[in-house]
């Protein structure tokens, strides 16, 4: 069984790190993963950073620029985790936008993250439709998971569509926005909740965008199985470095 | 071989819709009803009424005497100049101002480079009374000073593009980050043939205008619909697409493309998409992109604002890609010099963008009786400082 499905069949609510690799030095990679674990984190996104990064907000872009100035590639990507799987048990997903994956073959990205022991990965700018067609056999394959994101105007008829493509966990946009614009949940934000628990999903939804503190995780999970954290642990990492990572997760939850 | 774009959205093997699932709902309105909106007689009416009272079409298909005794061919100039706010940008701006109306949207984002197409939707929306943001890139925003201050006056806000290399890709991907963050009221117009399907097709069909009224203005003056060849530069393609579109499937009619070779194409600052790019996404679309071996998208360069972009529409992709277009790469100075070769032989200023299309005189020879159109798509106006700075005038 694929770690990420091990982990949502757990009894509780799943806390996931977004960070960008290469990001504050090049090779903090395999520390903040190995320190987010250690710190109780349930499940990681390591950011593969790109140079045109649409759907995100100006801190993922900035540490994005960094770390490719940095010097940060997805062959050293791969390089920095191939032991990962000596250390850390947690799932692993990359994220990141689809042209470095294109440049780099979509076969041979795919079964280099079944070598390392990648668990999924979340693709902003792959459509649903373009990844069902040509895509999904070479991810199942590898047996990767793919997370579709849905977001409050993602329609219920599109949402069923994406329940049925997907294996693993929905991406639940918490409102429409960039990465980071936001980080409180008001009235809107509770009745998508409330519409998506009731469409009984056969996949379950963690909550990623605005999430950045107790009280929002606290929010977001109410219906949902967890949520994700990015802008809000990068700004972190810029202003205190790598070294104070557990404080962080401990003011989470 | 077919030059129209497929129900999936693609061009040969060019297209498509890659683009997050914020956007979705809204490129999704728009590819369900795009043709539609433009097949209702009431908007071809309105349309056409705009282009010819607003925008004061058509434009002139200019016979350029001594430009085609100095070349020793007959050449004929697609006077996009002349149009209001001063290049081909407005004949898709009224079209997807119209477009977005009848979506009842009642905020309008656009990107832009040189500015033009900046000004000509910042003019739309003054004319439908629409709140209008422009991205521009923070170096293009000190390079066409003059096209800042005229959105200003317009009425439009202009927003810096902070990131990246600060020039048109960065501000398009500003644009697409704000329509993401106000994805009910706002409506985006594209300027160039880029993007997720619709865009590529929606702005290559306002643009069309272009070859529709060379057929019949060729036929009066040489009797005959289709030239030897059409002649445009490209950065996106958008004044390209309008004017190959109608001769797309003539196989008698040569399509050529002049793309900017900046300081060379091999120099490390350029912008022929065609010869540096790879098959890759940008801005929604798959196409020809210059990038790294690792897919990072890599900063063109261009002394002309408007070609100043690293990727190339999916039309024009396949249009390379199958032979179809003939494609050429011509360098700053080749350029600057062809503009004030027209400047001084027909006392016609263009636009740096355009002079790149008429340096195709020193790459490709033409046969005397040949009938070669070449699309005037801007005027020069906005370049003044540029040329003065080259020239030392």
């Amino acid at each position: 069984m694929n770690r990420i499905n091990q982990k949502l069949a757990e009894d509780k609510k799943l806390l996931s790190i977004y960070f960008t690799a290469g990001y504050p030095s090049l090779h903090d990679t395999k520390k903040v993963i190995q320190d987010l674990e250690k710190s109780g984190v349930d499940m990681i996104e390591i950011g593969l950073p790109f140079s045109d990064p649409l759907a995100d907000g100006p801190t993922i872009q900035e540490s994005s620029t960094a770390a490719l100035k940095n010097g940060m590639t997805t062959k050293l990507l791969f390089e920095q985790l191939k032991d990962i799987r000596q250390s850390v048990e947690i799932p692993l997903i990359i994220m990141g936008y689809f042209n470095p994956m294109m440049q780099y073959g979509v076969e041979a990205f795919c079964a280099k993250c079944k070598e390392i022991g990648i668990d999924g990965l979340i693709i902003p700018d792959l459509p649903v439709a373009e990844y069902h067609e040509h895509y999904q056999e070479t991810f199942e394959k590898y047996g990767l998971i793919n997370v579709f994101l849905i977001t409050p105007q993602t329609s219920d008829e599109r949402i069923r569509f994406i329940d049925n493509v997907s294996n693993g966990f929905i991406y639940m946009v918490s409102s429409a926005s960039t990465t980071g614009a936001k980080n409180t949940f008001g009235g809107e934000q509770q009745q998508y909740f409330e519409r998506i628990e009731n469409l009984g999903l056969k996949n379950p939804q963690i909550v990623g965008f605005g999430i950045s503190n107790n009280e929002t995780f606290t929010q977001a999970t109410k219906t949902t199985k967890g949520a994700i954290i990015g802008s809000a642990f990068i700004k972190h990492l810029t202003h205190n470095g790598v070294e104070t990572i557990g404080a962080f997760v401990r003011g989470i939850r | 071989m077919s030059y129209q774009v497929n129900e999936k959205g693609y061009y040969g093997d060019f297209g498509g819709a890659y683009i997050p699932e914020m956007l979705y709902p809204n490129v999704e309105e728009l590819r369900t009803t795009y043709l539609k909106i433009m097949n209702e007689p009431s908007f071809k009416e309105e349309f056409n009424q705009l282009l010819r009272d607003y925008v004061g079409r058509p434009s002139p298909l200019y016979f350029a005497k001594r430009l085609s005794e100095k070349y020793n061919t007959k050449v004929y100039l697609k006077r996009e100049d002349l149009n209001h706010t001063g290049a081909h940008k407005v004949n898709n701006t009224i079209g997807q101002i119209l477009v977005a109306k009848r979506l009842g949207k009642n905020r309008i984002i656009a990107e832009t480079g040189a500015g033009q197409h900046g000004v000509a939707t910042a003019t739309v929306c003054a004319l439908m009374g629409i709140q209008c943001v422009v991205y521009m890139g923070e170096i293009d925003i000190k390079r066409q000073a003059p096209n800042v201050a005229r959105m200003k006056m317009l009425g439009a806000e202009v927003r810096p593009a902070k990131s990246g290399s600060k020039t048109l890709k960065d501000a398009t991907n500003e644009a697409i980050r704000d329509w993401i963050n106000n994805p009910v009221d706002t409506h985006y117009i594209i300027g160039s043939a880029i993007g997720p399907h619709p865009y590529p097709d929606m702005v290559t069909r306002f643009q069309s205008i272009i070859s529709e009224e060379i057929k019949w203005q060729l036929k009066e003056k040489e009797g005959r619909e289709n030239p030897d060849y059409v002649v445009a530069c490209i950065g996106g393609g958008s004044n390209a697409a309008g004017t190959y579109y109608h001769f797309l499937d003539e196989p008698d009619v040569g399509i050529i493309a002049v793309e900017a070779a900046g300081k060379g194409v091999h120099s490390g600052e350029s912008a022929a998409t065609s010869q540096l790019g790879k098959e890759g996404i940008i801005h929604g679309c798959k196409t020809l992109l210059m990038q790294t071996p690792d897919g990072q998208i890599t900063e063109p360069y261009s002394i002309s604002a408007g070609l100043d972009y690293p990727g190339v529409g999916p039309l024009h992709s396949h249009l390379y890609k199958s032979g179809r277009g003939e494609f050429f790469s011509v360098t700053d100075d080749d350029a600057m010099t062809a503009g004030l070769e027209l400047s001084q032989l027909e006392g016609i200023i263009p636009a740096i963008e355009t002079s790149h299309a008429l340096a195709i005189f020193n790459d490709k020879k033409f046969k005397p009786d040949d009938v070669v159109v070449i699309s005037l798509s801007g005027r020069g106006d906005k370049d003044l400082n540029t040329y003065i700075d080259y020239f030392k005038l």
